[in-house]
């Protein structure tokens, strides 16, 4: 008898041999979990127009390939001259937006303290604009990237800068930046992208791009998003940054006009196999 | 103070024999020495309020401001010591923070209050520390609405977080003062620094506790009362700080700002008129008796 109470219980090793515990441990480096995503959002996508930006996302969390959260709000404002779109790791993104919000808190101190009555500064001109905020952004992922502990996520900052002119720009899980007219993260990279560079394929387009040509330009991609990415959801959340309204936040839209009549041509996977 | 030289004020953490602390009797001296400070707790919101004295013609106007900001829905104002007065809006601040860490929400007022009057009591325990010099009054609005955690994505569940008394009011405006012993009391009006004898009498006469008086009111009896505080000290130069924080649905949709300029300067100029009528009487019931 094994007189040694862990021993209690478990295959003898005198008739199993002793136990294996090789394959338990795979200890031969660092900590790998927080290397890759669990519950993520898809494309998030945007365009600049002549008096500001549009940006979208849909309201879907996945887990994997299933449909876990479906009403995840994806587009967070920070203030009134900035709002950012995230796409990849929901937990990040929370993780990003307290943050912010604690930035936000610590800038509004020293805004206050340094406004004096003769200064024609206005608060609003204090606060942090978009362009701001995606230097500081960037910066935080890329810090976190080197420390090879990625925060996954690929982000749109879409704003005002400094000036009040239009601001889009993206920031990824490799800390690397990139700004052009129109912007879309994922998928969408693929499939809204040239849609939105049809518009305005250039900053001189964006001069002459309305509005209302922008908000249909994104409600389309996202109609586009919603047809061919399987973690795509009906259901989203479209923001429109300008100088004028600020920032206007519609959360619960609903794809409208859609048409599935291309769907039965598709061959080759799926059920219609051939 | 017949005990001053039995050698009973010469270290913070020793009591006298009968039973007095006196490094923080100086403390409240420091205190009464500062620029008079207001808080006034109105039905829709705060109001917080200070007298500052010009010291110097080479200082800039409006600038180096006093009133500090703790969150987004707190203020807190002093008077004494200005140095630590900084010190302890640090701390709040701190405080504020780390709440926010570990709830995933705005710290309530009560809270604030509480955390700094046990810091603010602490530093009365030890020999190698003196207490604060100031007393300091926090204002804040605790949210009437059920807000989501920070960071939150979703709806989250329909019937909101729980834990609540079915029908009972939540949030609403809130006053603490805390003094240098870091005792502190939540007030319907407070006053602290030199001018507070005058400025209670007149926050007395307001009948704060009825919460009848709206925080646009408020505001324009903050701004008299610093005016009539400042009475004694009248040959200085004044200038008056104030900010306020309201509810959702009021003017700073719950969070701690200055007031306005243009309703400041409206509330200062309505003081001084008020100031004005007030010696006019006097001295016409002077006349009546001659």
């Amino acid at each position: 008898m094994n007189h040694f109470p862990q021993a209690w219980g478990r295959p003898r090793d005198d008739v199993y041999g002793a136990y294996d515990a090789s394959y338990l441990h795979d200890q031969n480096g660092p900590k790998a979990h927080t290397q890759s995503p669990i519950v993520t959002g898809t494309s998030v996508v945007a365009m600049k127009f002549k008096d500001g930006v549009v940006i979208a996302t849909d309201n879907l969390a996945s887990y994997g390939a299933l449909a876990r959260f479906t009403n995840v709000k994806r587009l967070r404002q920070f203030n009134t001259r900035a709002v950012l779109g995230f796409g990849g790791d929901v937990s990040d993104m929370q993780y990003l937006d307290r943050l912010l919000s604690s930035l936000s808190i610590r800038e509004n101190y020293s805004a206050y303290a340094s406004s004096a009555d003769s200064a024609d500064a206005t608060e609003a001109s204090a606060e942090l604009n978009a362009k701001n905020l995606h230097t500081y952004l960037s910066k935080v992922m890329y810090k976190r990237r080197s420390d090879f502990n990625p925060l996954w996520n690929a982000i749109l900052v879409a704003g005002l800068d400094g000036d009040g002119k239009p601001f889009l720009a993206s920031a990824d899980l490799l800390g690397s930046t990139f700004s052009a007219p129109s912007l879309a993260t994922g998928f969408g990279a693929h499939l809204a992208q040239p849609m939105m560079r049809r518009v305005v394929p250039n900053e001189a387009a964006v001069a002459n791009t309305t509005r209302e040509m922008a908000e249909k330009a994104v409600r389309d991609a996202m109609k586009v998003l919603f047809y061919r990415d399987a973690r795509s959801m009906d259901r989203y959340s479209i923001a429109i940054v300008s100088k004028e309204g600020g920032v206007e936040m519609m959360e619960d839209e609903q794809l409208e006009g859609q048409s599935w009549a291309f769907a039965d041509r598709i061959r080759g996977y799926g059920t219609q196999v051939n | 103070m017949t005990s001053i030289g039995t050698g009973y004020d010469l270290s913070n953490s020793v009591f006298s024999p009968d039973g007095r602390n006196f490094q923080v009797e100086y403390a409240v001296k420091a205190v009464e020495n500062g620029g008079t400070a207001i808080g006034i707790r109105c039905k829709d919101g705060v109001v917080l309020a200070l007298e500052k004295l010009v010291t110097s013609k080479l200082l800039k106007p409006g600038a180096n401001k006093r009133i500090a900001t703790v969150d987004r829905h707190m203020g807190v104002v002093s008077a004494g010591l200005l140095p630590d007065g900084r010190h302890f809006v640090s701390r709040a601040r701190d405080e504020a923070a780390q709440w926010r860490r570990f709830y995933k929400g705005p710290i309530p007022t009560s809270a604030l209050a509480n955390r700094m009057g046990s810091y603010v009591q602490a530093y009365t325990l030890y020999s190698s520390v003196r207490p604060f010099g100031v007393t300091a009054i926090v204002a804040g609005w605790d949210s009437e609405a059920e807000l989501p955690v920070d960071g939150q994505v979703g709806a989250g569940p329909a019937v909101g977080a729980g834990g609540k008394k079915e029908g009972g009011k939540q949030g609403g405006p809130f006053l603490y003062m805390i003094e240098p012993s870091g005792l502190y009391w939540g007030y319907y009006g407070a006053a602290t620094g030199k001018g507070r004898q005058a400025a209670k009498t007149e926050l007395e006469k307001l009948d704060l506790g009825s919460g009848e008086l709206t925080l646009e009111q408020g505001v324009k009896e903050a701004a008299r009362i610093i005016y009539v505080a400042h009475e004694d000290s009248k040959d200085k130069d004044l200038e008056v700080e104030m900010t306020w924080v309201s509810a959702l649905d009021g003017p700073t949709k719950g969070r701690h700002e200055e007031v306005p300029k243009e309703l400041r300067e409206e509330a200062e100029r309505l003081a001084k008129k008020a100031l004005e009528g007030d010696d006019d009487e006097e001295e016409g019931a002077e006349r009546m008796q001659e």
